[in-house]
């Protein structure tokens, strides 16, 4: 059975009985459907991947040409070099996915429970700045963090950038190219990553299981710790994933909104393969990038999935 | 306890709510206002005073209606491409078994699940290997390549809520298996493919960081406006950005409301 599976073009045994067996032209056809998208897929994402490995193990320069000399030494130097925005990367969108979870839950969970009729208006609202490009959106942040500005006064007033200085998020009495509003454009930018998993999430859940926790004399409070919360959890961890990986990768707000002080891994791997041209570091970081993401990623859903189940 | 606190811890996540949807639509509010706004240096950072200039003459900065045609152009492109594989792999996911399957379902997973930044800078090795010059086709092929996985998921979650019966009901009928295609299944299955589409479009046209490692010297409309974020932001990147913003609003509404009175017809 198997054995012709594999191999689809040839004809099935003699010995299997015909009633059963779809024509060799039928089983084909999921192959047929599928060959132009995976060979779109295959020459496009996975032959680069292949090609960025043996970059990433070449030596040489733009002049004499590079060669592939199986220098893994590169990976090291790169990473020992470049630790710090390892570390900032992961830390800026830890931080960043974080506060989008504390922001989006309520939203998500007022659209699903209790905007009535306003649902579709609100959700509409969630898209919409979807469409208005992310760079100008970014660049709008500029103006409301600008030094001197409303938005900073406020916070000074309030006393948050004491907090925020102390905690070396920011610096001074200014905001604009400090980590803080590098974390907020983050923050901001995948927002509605982790309210839409969130919203679907929580819609599916059937309102009456928060009627009979409650004629269990469960508390609000109770209710949302003991089952809309587990309950949700698809959609937290598929919105976290959402925010989390698009955010270590990216290069946008760290250049817009920080300094250089606040350089992420996006930055070096971008500079290095467009500005510096050093291919062979820059493919190295990004495969680094990739497996720190990868393996984070991998240990989460596993944590995430057994806590489903408890 | 009907006192001004009460009140606030009952409808605490009603405020916490609409202060994250003020927090998402600010940068928008801002836009829009400084779309209005005629300033005095290279950037449109402060306000100064109030003027239509922009508006009237939305082109008048070089390149930028350029790029944004551009970016137009390759965001129909690349949907079309995205949606037309995406759609065929995800009918042969749902409707058949075959052995690759979880391959497949994998391999299609993964462009979702790779920093954004490592797929530009594989295209980049790939192209640099082959010697292929960067420009309008190189981008193109990286945006139905990652359009492809988004399109794919959208339209499985459709198809997978489909019931099969129909289509055996239409055989029943001596329906011919195109007559079935064309007649039951792409009818039913076209939300979850529309879906696909107007979301690769918006992903399309609104990527900036794929496009930055593949675009060589082409400008798409986000790279015009990163580029201008060092030269000097034009007020006429705030009237597009109002206008793009305004439009979706319109269209989405639109669409809403011509759900709405199927509904009411269907219920009648």
């Amino acid at each position: 059975m198997t054995a012709t599976a594999e191999a689809p073009p040839q004809a099935p045994a003699a010995a299997d009985p015909p009633v059963h067996k779809p024509s060799v032209r039928k089983r084909l056809v999921p192959y047929w459907l599928l060959l132009p998208g995976i060979l779109w897929l295959l020459v496009f994402f996975v032959l680069p991947m292949i090609y960025q490995a043996s970059t990433s193990v070449q030596t040489g320069s733009l002049e004499e040409g590079f060669q592939v000399t199986w220098h893994f030494q590169t990976y090291w130097d790169a990473f020992t070099e470049y630790y710090p925005q390892f570390l900032r990367s992961l830390l800026y969108a830890g931080t960043a996915t974080v506060l989008c979870l504390l922001l989006g839950y309520p939203l998500a969970y007022l659209i699903a429970f209790k905007a009535g009729r306003w649902r579709n208006l609100l959700l509409i609202l969630v898209i919409a700045p979807f469409f208005t490009s992310f760079l100008i959106r970014t660049l709008a942040w500029k103006t409301i963090l600008a030094d001197g500005g409303p938005v900073v006064g406020a916070l000074n007033s309030l006393h948050v950038l004491d907090v925020t200085s102390w905690l070396g998020m920011t610096e001074g009495d200014r905001v604009l190219a400090t980590p803080l509003a590098v974390v907020c454009g983050l923050t901001y930018n995948f927002l509605p990553f982790m309210i839409l998993p969130l919203y679907t999430s929580l819609e599916r859940i059937d309102t009456r299981l928060h009627e009979a926790a409650g004629d269990l004399y469960a508390r609000p409070v109770t209710t949302f710790r003991k089952v809309t919360f587990p309950l949700s959890m698809p959609g937290v961890v598929s919105g976290t994933l959402l925010t989390f990986i698009p955010a270590s990768g990216d290069y946008v707000n760290a250049e817009l909104l920080g300094s250089t002080d606040t350089r992420m891994i996006g930055n070096v791997i971008q500079s290095q393969y467009l500005r510096i041209l050093d291919y062979p570091t820059a493919a190295a970081l990004s495969f680094i990038l990739m497996a720190i993401v990868l393996i984070m990623v991998t240990i989460y859903i596993r944590r995430a999935g057994t806590e489903d189940l408890v | 306890m009907r006192t001004p606190l009460a009140w606030l811890r009952r409808n605490l996540v009603v405020i916490a709510g609409l202060c994250t949807l003020a927090y998402l639509i600010l940068p928008n509010l801002v836009v829009t206002v400084f779309s209005f706004n005629n300033p005095t240096g290279r950037f449109n950072y402060s306000w100064q005073e109030f003027s239509l200039e922009a508006w009237k003459d939305p082109c008048g900065v070089a390149d930028l209606c350029g790029s944004l045609g551009l970016s137009l152009q390759i965001a129909l492109w690349s949907t079309l491409g995205a949606t037309a594989l995406g759609t065929a792999i995800a009918f042969a996911l749902v409707r058949y078994r075959f052995r690759a399957r979880g391959a497949v379902n994998s391999l299609i997973f993964l462009p979702m699940a790779m920093p954004e930044i490592v797929m530009a800078a594989s295209l980049l090795a790939l192209f640099l290997n082959m010697g292929i010059e960067l420009g309008f086709w190189t981008i193109l092929i990286a945006h139905v390549m990652f359009c492809l996985s988004f399109v794919v998921a959208a339209v499985k979650a459709r198809v997978l809520s489909m019931d099969p019966r129909l289509e055996e009901a239409a055989r029943d009928l001596y329906a011919g298996p195109v007559q079935t295609f064309l007649r039951v299944t792409l009818p039913i299955a076209a939300p979850g493919i529309a879906a696909g589409a107007l979301l690769s479009f918006a992903l399309s046209f609104d990527d900036f960081i794929i496009t930055n490692f593949n675009s060589g010297n082409t400008v798409t409309f986000p790279m015009f406006v990163w580029g201008s974020a060092q030269r000097g932001t034009p007020v006429q990147i705030n009237v597009i950005g109002t206008a793009m913003f305004v439009i979706a609003v319109l269209v989405v509404l639109a669409g809403q409301m011509i759900g709405n009175r199927r509904k009411k017809a269907q219920t009648k």
